[in-house]
Parts: structure tokens; sequence; C-alpha cells
């Protein structure tokens, strides 16, 4: 895949008018580092293909695909005015690609009550086929399941009951019930994944962090056994992937 | 006013640099822009198109004449052609391709269709070459295929009654050489586009599909059936290939280690690059190393014939029972779903037929 630059649009609530005013407001860029740890030991594509992880539950496994959607970085000021960078990117950790987003809008400095991103796409965001880059990815889900996108693809082998290795496909998408024509959504699984107040006053970059052992911890212990494969139809994993999602993001530093 | 002014200097500025190149006769060959089909246009991402190699008329036409003389190899009998052959979707039939002597390569065929949508550009089963350009440079001299030197290659090109004049058209005033023979072929390539199977039709709402057809798309898009979309495109990504490498279970052990040949890495082993389901009518036998005759073979190989191995992709389900066990109705629909990708317009393409 090569690396698209995806379209840019930035709507700004109230914003524009009081920036004429405000001489001092200067507009900087922003970016986030996302870095991989498993409970605290840090996780690059240089630690996939072996079983070496082992999770809440105790079971043994490796990580041999790892790509996840952010989207929709929002900042909230002081006044509760949102601002909504409407972008995306596909964080691709088994090629070590897209590990940085920068996204093109810029953004006024200042106090900022909360940043927060999407994992995944806000419902009204997952059109089916609508972003030609992300249909290259193969990153789309299946039109009989609502079609959309995927929010994560995490992939790998376990240590099953009997000592095998298995394959897990923990795929999070908009959790769905009856596939087909019509299919139903339960409750909306796209996270928003909250990184408090920040004060921004020049090109800050948000070291990001996803502890990976979280999907598989808190507060569903999540059994391998169980759920391994074939969780897209699934909206119980669905719904127990959106649950223990809560607590996988965290933001460890600001440099600016 | 200051646009026009900008006008002015433009103009004034082509004027000079027009006038400073007046020795030189600069000769163009003519530009011709990749027709991208309405539905990668919409779909997709733009074909890779190298800057220091653009499409034009004279260096496509070039290049198929290439493609189609044995010229290019080591006793005049072998042409790329030969084992890429347009009524097969530009593969062979044979399960292993002969050489000019007899000597029998040990993979498969590949069809060649869409290449400007590989946008990793990583070449052959094991995706050992980057670009088109550096592809074509292989087969010349490799010993179980054309077997020539690039030195005998060049020097029959030029003193050939047509072909100095026909590099001149497509690169102007330059000695023929080994890069531009590739430059040539690769713009060929690039102009073998297919995207008018039954079911491209049906995408534009030109055409309705059988019954078994949509049930076997169904089966195709079912995480709990084929799952095939994960790496085989789907409706959104009409390549039908991810273009990414897979183990999809065929052995337990490999004697060949594809992908991990190339990186050395053994988690790369038994992988092989996810090949495009388009035009499967036209390109039997399948997989790697033409294993199977039929499509038949290859359901069933997914269905129940999965072997493991360490390096099995963690997508292939229920591995322990050898698949996921399609039931018979499930295999001939998908079957009928996986024929209606083929394209018969671009089998028949005059443009890609030799003369
Ligand atoms: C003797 C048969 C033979 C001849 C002649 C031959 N090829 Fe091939 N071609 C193959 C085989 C076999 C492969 C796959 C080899 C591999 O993966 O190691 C292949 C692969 C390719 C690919 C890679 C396609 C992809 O999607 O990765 C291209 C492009 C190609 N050939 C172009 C050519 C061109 C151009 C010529 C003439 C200069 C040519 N071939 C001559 C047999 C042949
Ligand atoms: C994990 C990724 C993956 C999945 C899932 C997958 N395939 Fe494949 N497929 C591949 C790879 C890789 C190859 C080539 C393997 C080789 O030659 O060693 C292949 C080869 C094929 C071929 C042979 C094509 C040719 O030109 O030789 C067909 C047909 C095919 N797959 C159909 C399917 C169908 C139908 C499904 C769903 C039941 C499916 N595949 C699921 C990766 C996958």
């Amino acid at each position: 895949m090569t690396r698209a630059v995806p379209i840019l649009l930035l709507f700004v609530v109230l914003f524009s008018c009081q920036k004429d005013n405000d001489d001092n407001a200067s507009n900087v860029s922003i970016s986030f580092n996302f870095m991989h740890h498993w409970d605290g030991t840090a996780v690059t594509n240089q630690d996939f293909n072996r079983i070496k992880f082992i999770n809440e539950n105790g079971e043994q496994l490796s990580i041999e695909r790892l790509r996840y959607l952010i989207s929709d970085v929002t900042l909230k000021n002081q006044n509760g005015e949102v601002l909504v960078i409407d972008d995306y990117n596909l964080v691709d950790v088994t090629n070590s690609e897209n590990l940085t987003f920068s996204p093109e809008a810029l953004i006024p400095t200042g106090v900022y009550s909360n940043i927060s991103f999407t994992f995944g796409f806000k419902n009204e965001k997952n059109s089916d086929g609508a972003y030609p880059d992300l249909n290259s990815a193969s990153w789309n889900v299946p039109q009989m399941l609502g079609g959309g996108y995927h929010y994560m693809q995490f992939d790998g082998k376990f240590l099953n009951s009997t000592n095998t290795e298995q394959g897990f496909n923990y795929h999070a998408i908009r959790a769905v019930d009856d596939p087909g024509d019509n299919p139903v959504f339960p409750q909306d699984t796209f996270i928003i994944v909250n990184l408090g107040p920040v004060t921004i006053t020049d090109t800050p970059v948000f070291n990001i962090e996803m502890n990976i052992a979280e999907w598989f911890k808190n507060p569903n212990t999540w059994d391998l056994n169980m759920y391994n494969q074939m969780l897209m139809p699934n909206s119980t994993a669905q719904i127990m992937m959106f649950e223990n999602g809560q607590h996988a993001f965290n933001l460890k530093t600001i440099e600016q | 006013m200051k646009k026009r002014l900008t006008y002015y200097s433009l103009i004034f500025a082509c004027i000079f640099w027009t006038c400073s190149n007046e020795v030189v006769e600069r000769y163009t060959p003519t530009p011709v822009a990749l027709e991208i089909p309405a539905l990668f246009e919409d779909r997709i991402l733009n074909p890779i198109l190298p800057v220091d190699n653009p499409q034009t008329a004279e260096g496509i036409a070039l290049g198929k004449k290439l493609f189609f003389d044995p010229i290019l190899s080591g006793d005049n009998t072998q042409a790329c052609a030969d084992c890429h052959a347009p009524q097969n979707a530009f593969s062979d039939a044979d399960r292993f391709s002969e050489g000019i002597d007899g000597s029998i390569g040990r993979r498969n065929s590949m069809p060649l269709f869409n290449l400007a949508w590989n946008y990793e550009e990583k070449f052959f089963w094991d995706g050992r070459v980057f670009s088109l350009e550096h592809q074509a440079f292989q087969p010349v001299t490799d010993p179980t295929e054309m077997k020539n030197t690039w030195a005998n290659v060049i020097l029959k090109l030029q003193q050939h009654p047509q072909y100095p004049g026909l590099f001149q058209q497509a690169f102007g005033n330059v000695t023929i050489d080994s890069t531009l023979v590739t430059k040539a072929i690769a713009q060929f390539e690039r102009t073998l586009i297919s995207s008018n199977s039954k079911f491209d039709e049906f995408l534009l709402g030109r055409s309705d599909l059988s019954p078994a057809e949509q049930r076997g798309f169904n089966v195709f898009m079912d995480e709990n059936k084929g799952d095939c979309f994960h790496c085989h495109g789907s409706d959104n990504n009409p390549l039908w290939t991810d273009n990414q490498f897979h183990n999809n279970g065929l052995d337990a052990t490999f004697t060949d280690l594809g992908l991990g040949k190339f990186t050395g890495d053994p988690s790369d082993n038994g992988k092989f690059k996810t090949p495009s389901l388009r035009n499967l009518a036209f390109t039997a036998p399948y997989m790697h190393d033409g294993r199977f005759a039929t499509l038949e073979e290859v359901i069933h190989h997914y269905s129940e014939g999965l072997k493991p191995s360490p390096t099995i992709d963690p997508l292939m389900k229920k591995v322990a029972q050898g698949g996921v066990r399609l039931t018979e109705q499930d295999k001939s629909d998908l079957k009928a779903f996986l024929l209606s990708l083929s394209d018969y317009d671009f089998i028949n393409n005059p443009d890609f037929n030799d003369q």
C-alpha cells in the first residue's frame, strides 16, 4: 500500500470568526506517533510471528498482522467549542507504516479541555467503499455485515487447549446481527479515545501508546479457545472488543 | 493584470528555452494516457506510472512487438508470449513452462494484467523483483527460459531491418540498449488492463448475476464460509488480489520457500503472492506450482485440504479439520462466482494480440 494522503477537510465550528480578531493565536500542525506494548514491554513488528505473548487468560500467542484505523481527531476548547479534523489514518504495525499520523489541517494554539480520536470510524463516516486508499488496502467489511470498514485487523496464532497452534482473527468492526440484506446494529462499537486536556503552544507531537494485552483483559477476560475466528459476524465478540478497547490507548507524552 | 503578466513571462520563458535548445531538434514520442476503467477510478487508488518511463504510442507499439518476438531468446525460438499467451490471459496452460533448451522451470507462469495497480511493485510469485522494468530483464537471461545474453539481444536488434527505426520513434535518437528494451516492454504490459468481466458489468449495473453466481459471491464474502475477501479483494477492490504474500496452507513442509527464500526470514517461508481471481477461466493450472488443474481442486483445498505449517496464514480456518468444509452447493456456487470474474473481452482484445 502506498501511503495515500487522505483528502482533508477541516470543520471549524465558530473558530474561524474568532481567529480573525485574535492576533495572538497562530495555527500549528499536530502529529501523532503510535507506539505499542504488551503490558509495558515494547512491541514492534520485530516481535511478530513468534509465540511469545501470554494473555490474561494464560494463553500463549503470536502476532502476525496488526492494523487499525483512527479517525476524527477532535479538540474541545474551554468554551466547549469543538474542532474536528476530518481525516483518518490506517496504522500498519505489520509493515511499520503510518505509525505517524500528521493531518494536514492546522490547529490554533491555545488551551483545550480535551483532545480525542476515534478508533475506527463513526457510523456516518463508515460508508461502504467510500475511501479508495482503504479499498486498495483490502480494509472493507462485506455488505452482508453492513459494509464500511474494519476498525482493527489483529491476526495471530495461539496454543489451543490441545497445545496446537491455531489462528485467531481479532477483527473489530461495527457490531452487527442478522447478516444479509437487512443487517441490524445492536450498538455502536467505534471507540472515542479521550486523551485529556492539552495546551498547544507549538507543533505538538502526541505519543500514543496501545497496550495490546488490554484487548484480552479488561473487563472481559478473553478466552481464545472460545473466541478465535469468524468474529466479524459475532456481535457478542464485537461488543466485548469494544469494552476491552476502552483502556487500550493512552497518551504517553506530548512533545512541543 | 497580474495574471496576464505571468502568462507573458511564461510564454517568454518558453521561447527562450526553445531558442537555447535550437541546435538539437528534440523528438518527442506521442504521449498516451493509461485508460483507467471507471470501476477502478471509482474504487481504488490510481495506477503506478514511473516518471522516467512515460507511456507513449511508439513505446507501447515497440514493447508489443518485442513481447511477441522470439528474437529476445537465445535461439530465436521463444517469445515472452509463448509463456504469456493472450488466450491464457497472458499465462500458459502448462504446469511448468519450458525454456528454449527444454529445461523446465519450477513455477507456474503468471498471468499478466492490471500490473500497474500492483502498488508495491513486487513482481514474481515471491516478489523478488521491484518494478516491471526490472522484471523484464530476468526472463531474457534466465537459463530455464530464454537463455540469452543482453549483448546478443542488442546486437540482433541493432542489425534488424526494423528495430533501430522503431527504437528511435519510441525513445528518440538513442542507441538500443537493454534498459530501452525493458522500458518498451513495461509500457506494453501496463496497457494490459482487464476490467470487463460479467461481475464488472454487474457492479456497473449493466448486467445481472445468475442466482448461483450471487450465492457464490456470498460464500466468498461470508466469514463463516469462504472468507476469501480478506486476501482476494472484493466488490470494493476489483483487482481481486491484495498483492500481498501469504501461505494459504498448501504444504506442511516446503520444497519452494517462496518469499522466505528472497527475504531470508523463516517466517516468510511458504508465502507466495496472492494471485488475482480475474480470468481463472483461462489461467489453469493454479497455484505457484500449478498443482491444481481445476477450480474444483482449488475449492476442495480451501474447504478440506489445508495443511498446517508454522507459517500458515492465521486467516486459514479450521486447519485441524482441513478447512471450513463447504457444502457441495456452496462449492458449486463459489465456482460459478469465480468464473464470473473472467473477462472475454480482455483475451480477445486485438490491441493485445500479435499483429
Ligand atoms: C519459459 C516461460 C517464460 C518466458 C519465456 C517468460 N516468462 Fe514471464 N514468467 C514465467 C514464470 C514461470 C513466471 C513466474 C516465475 C517466478 O515467480 O519465479 C513469470 C513471471 C512474469 C512476470 C511477473 C508477474 C507478476 O504479477 O508478478 C512478468 C511481468 C513476466 N513474467 C513478464 C515476462 C516478459 C516481459 C517476458 C519476455 C521478456 C517473459 N515474462 C518471458 C514464465 C516465462
Ligand atoms: C490468507 C489469504 C488467502 C485467503 C483467505 C484465500 N486465498 Fe486464495 N490464494 C492465496 C494465495 C497466497 C494464493 C497463491 C498460493 C500459492 O500459489 O502458493 C492463492 C491462490 C488462489 C487461487 C489460484 C489462482 C491462480 O491463478 O493460481 C485461487 C483460485 C484462490 N486462491 C481462490 C480462493 C478462494 C475461493 C478463497 C476462499 C475460499 C481463497 N482463495 C482464500 C491467498 C488466500
